[in-house]
């Protein structure tokens, strides 16, 4: 096979591996400190030596080098020679970056960082040796590991440590499963070929042997545990087993430097109780004194089953199908205009029919729909480590409780909040939660809590990310406020409206809310970009108790739930998510800065009309401020009045891009199909703001309504 | 090979040997063409929502079985004046594909006419001056007996 053929599965490969490292950082985090978790390290095993499978038949040198010293590492600690304690963790979750980094670069065809990488395969080789010596001074406590769990059918890896060399007694068990010998395996024939490597001492378990009159006489019921002196290295003796797959369960373990009395102890309580797992010495070594502080995972449910059956589907083929059904939709509300226009009696069944069909039209569209979902899970996912990571920087300790991870909500949603949510998080760990002395001083527990919470509602994903530190300081927030002119000095305003502050751009956080500097983007791009999706932020906040910020998003970027308006002959539609409220103007309410700008006094604030008829050169009703109706938006913190004709219907629309076909336009985010057919195009709120502050369109010198 | 396969590359043989074909419609009196592999339909003209803020020749954007497209007026395209829209008035739907992308778009003109099949060496390259409309829209000029057709290049009207 050539490179080329092999090159159109690379992509698969980059893919998956991606998918299985994220696994394996899951597992990593989840792994209980101090203790053996077999489970686990299998787990993560498995995945590192299938992303090394996979880059060997790719010819990522590099990237299978590296995974094999992690592998090795792995291997030692699967039978129990390594313990996985917090400096493991640690260095194999770098081990986690450093593979995705050698991913990465394979991927996009650079030169990954070489330096890093041999670096850490230097910890790795270190760790490595530092078992194997740790492994001849502290003589091993055997112990009988009775975790079913260990029952995992040997990955026949060729994991070429040093084990091998020079003649040592390997204990290999044979746990034929009944089928063994019906698929034509013979145990006689494997211990024969053992024989051939060195000398051989067999014991037989026959602890599982029914009543002759149960027995069936095509089933394996033994079990051998074979002694075997021998120089031969791991990959001979695991050779002789390669047929043997999922037939039995078969368990090498390495040859051990142990007092010989105490393995055939070992081997002797094993036999009497056959439910036992092969015996693997445990080599005690206590925890390390973990860094100053411990993140730990808690979730309320289980993470779901990566065996549940699904299927790869590219996004296209879902899209064409949604937009299909989205046409479906259309055609059939004409269909039911049509049939109640007509007004005659004799169509009742077919007014029945239209009225099944919409019911069956919007189950379609709604499972439809699903199938571009997924679990919020996929972003909460990383926040364990994240939270893990800068907590130990900052000497935090912070536990992460999450819950809702299931809440699903559309993929390219889902792609854009994992920038905001990390910011917000990290927020919240570096000037929510105090550091562990004033906590106690303020009489809390050394340990905050981050909380991570998804629902849904009314059509809606909502988000809550809250902390129980200190909360936001309104005082500080204040005279930020007041030095930036943002608000007048002897204003008293709300709690509501403090908070907001600290998403107007510039308006840092660090130095505002605490002395610890802040990083990266700030409030307002959190802001910005989850306006950009549909949604909207709001911040609670408790001196002393702590702070929430709650995220509002669509559950879709292909729906929309619209007001439906009229100016003149066209239909337009506004996102109900930015809609405040509609009202009509009274002659006292409006003024006008000079002469140019409208403005309409609602309650406390001055909000600019955009004249939406002028704005967009068509024939309005009435060219009356006070004739038509002031629909009042929001965008970024921002009102303004958009006058309109009349409102008509709220509905959901099915988003259709301008772009396609055309080009993006200023001030309209996308086109809809009404009932009737014919198209509607949905206003763009922060486009129409910014485009009515830059002047396009023309504009009324002065006052006209008066 | 089934049947269609066949027919298919054998309608496909003769195309190529008979040179294109191209799909004429009338602007103003004058006849111009356009490669009638490029059009995907033509229908008669329906109200189209108009976009604020655009290219005037823009007249708006249509719902062509849940895909929206934009509608140009072709008259004002190429300059020329525009006219009331009457019972001749019809759509042909294009695809045009600019700057590597594929889009498709509806062009309004005064009626259309006919399908002829050019040769290739039929083709004569633009004159410099002296056509009625921008060079950059054509691709050539037609001779078919004693008319001339101005073969337009769809992918430059957007």
């Amino acid at each position: 096979m050539s490179s080329m053929d092999l090159e159109q599965f690379h992509d698969i490969f980059f893919q998956e591996s991606g998918e299985a490292l994220d696994s394996m950082e899951q597992t990593l985090l989840a792994l209980p400190a101090g203790q053996s978790d077999q489970d686990g390290i299998n787990t993560i095993f498995r995945v590192a030596h299938s992303i090394k499978g996979g880059a060997a038949t790719f010819g990522f040198t590099e990237l299978t080098s590296f995974t094999h010293t992690v592998e090795t590492l792995l291997d030692l600690a699967r039978s129990g020679r390594v313990m996985i304690t917090n400096a493991e963790t640690d260095l194999l979750l770098c081990s986690v970056d450093v593979m995705r980094d050698l991913l990465a670069a394979a991927s996009s065809k650079r030169t990954p960082d070489s330096a890093r990488v041999a670096a850490m395969q230097a910890e790795f080789v270190n760790l490595i040796e530092s078992c194997a010596g740790r492994k001849s001074v502290s003589a091993p406590v055997p112990e009988i590991v009775s975790t079913p769990a260990v029952n995992q059918p040997v990955a026949l890896a060729n994991a070429s440590t040093s084990a091998g060399g020079a003649a040592g007694e390997w204990k290999i068990r044979i746990e034929p499963r009944a089928q063994m010998l019906r698929h034509g395996n013979d145990p006689l024939r494997i211990i024969e070929a053992l024989r051939e490597l060195g000398e051989v001492s067999v014991r037989v378990d026959a602890a599982a042997l029914p009543p002759l009159a149960d027995m069936d006489a095509g089933a394996c019921y033994l079990k051998w545990t074979v002694q075997l002196k021998t120089a031969a290295s791991r990959e001979e003796i695991e050779q002789i087993f390669a047929w043997i797959d999922e037939d039995a369960v078969i368990t090498i373990d390495a040859p051990v430097v142990a007092v010989p009395e105490q393995t055939s102890a070992q081997v002797a309580v094993a036999e009497a109780e056959p439910v036992a797992a092969p015996a693997s010495p445990v080599v005690e070594t206590k925890a390390p004194t973990s860094q100053p502080a411990s993140a730990s995972r808690e979730t309320t449910t289980q993470a779901p089953s990566a065996e549940s059956s699904s299927i790869r589907v590219s996004i296209e083929k879902l899209d064409e199908l949604i937009n299909t059904v989205g046409e479906l939709v259309i055609t059939q509300s004409m269909l039911s205009q049509f049939a109640t226009g007509r007004g005659d009696h004799s169509s009742d069944d077919l007014k029945n029919g239209l009225s099944q069909l919409e019911r069956q039209m919007r189950a379609l569209q709604e499972s439809v729909m699903r199938v571009r979902m997924l679990p919020i899970s996929f972003v909460f996912n990383r926040f364990p480590r994240m939270v893990r990571d800068l907590g130990s920087r900052l000497g935090k300790q912070v536990d992460l409780k999450m819950t809702g991870e299931h809440t699903e909500l559309d993929k390219t949603v889902l792609e854009k909040i994992g920038d905001p949510l990390v910011h917000l998080v990290r927020n919240s760990i570096d000037h929510g939660l105090e550091s562990p002395d004033q906590r106690r001083a303020a009489g809390k527990s050394a340990v905050g809590t981050i909380h991570l919470n998804a629902y849904h509602k009314g059509g809606n994903i909502t988000v809550e990310i809250s902390d129980d530190g200190a909360g936001l300081n309104r005082e500080r927030i204040l005279a930020k406020a007041r030095e930036r002119g943002l608000i007048g000095v002897d204003e008293d305003p709300s709690d509501e409206r403090v908070h907001n502050m600290i998403f107007q751009a510039g308006f840092s956080t660090a130095e505002t809310v605490s002395d610890v500097s802040g990083r990266g983007v700030g409030m307002d791009v959190v802001r910005r970009n989850i306006a950009e999706l549909g949604g909207n932020v709001q911040v609670f906040s408790t001196p002393g108790k702590g702070s929430m910020v709650r995220i509002r998003l669509p559950l879709t970027l292909a729906i929309l739930d619209g007001q439906l308006v009229r100016v003149g002959e066209e239909v337009y539609v506004i996102p109900l998510v930015s809609i405040v409220e509609t009202i009509q103007i009274h002659r006292d309410q409006l003024s006008s800065i000079a002469g140019q700008t409208e403005l309409f006094r609602l309650r406390d604030e001055y909000i600019p009309i955009i004249r939406l008829y002028e704005l967009f050169e068509i024939d309005a009703d009435s060219t009356d401020l006070f004739c038509g109706l002031l629909t009042i938006v929001e965008s970024d913190g921002r009102r303004v009045g958009i006058l309109v004709d009349e409102l008509l219907a709220q509905q959901q629309v099915v988003i259709k891009s301008l772009e396609t076909n055309f080009r993006p336009l200023v001030g309209l985010s996308g086109a809809t199909m009404l009932g009737d057919g014919h198209v509607a195009l949905i206003l763009d709120v922060p486009g129409l703001m910014s485009c009515f502050e830059s002047g396009c369109g023309r504009r009324r010198p002065a006052l006209s309504a008066a | 090979m089934n049947v269609a396969e066949a027919m298919q590359v054998q309608s496909h043989a003769v195309l190529t040997t008979a040179g294109s074909q191209y799909l004429t419609f009338v602007l103003a009196g004058e006849e111009y063409g356009i490669d009638i592999l490029r059009v995907q339909e033509i229908r008669g003209w329906t109200a189209v929502t108009p976009i604020p803020n655009t290219q005037e020749y823009v007249q708006g954007v249509l719902n062509l079985r849940g895909v929206v497209i934009p509608i140009i007026d072709l008259r004002r395209r190429l300059g020329m004046a525009r006219i009331e829209y009457g019972t001749t008035t019809v759509i042909v739907v294009v695809n045009i594909i600019s700057e590597g992308r594929r889009g498709v778009a509806g062009l309004v003109v005064d009626g259309v006419s006919d399908v002829y099949s050019v040769m290739e060496g039929e083709i004569k390259p633009t004159p410099e001056f002296g056509a009625a409309v921008d060079v950059k829209f054509i691709a050539g000029m037609a001779a078919l007996g004693e008319k001339m057709v101005v073969l337009l290049d769809v992918d430059k009207l957007l």
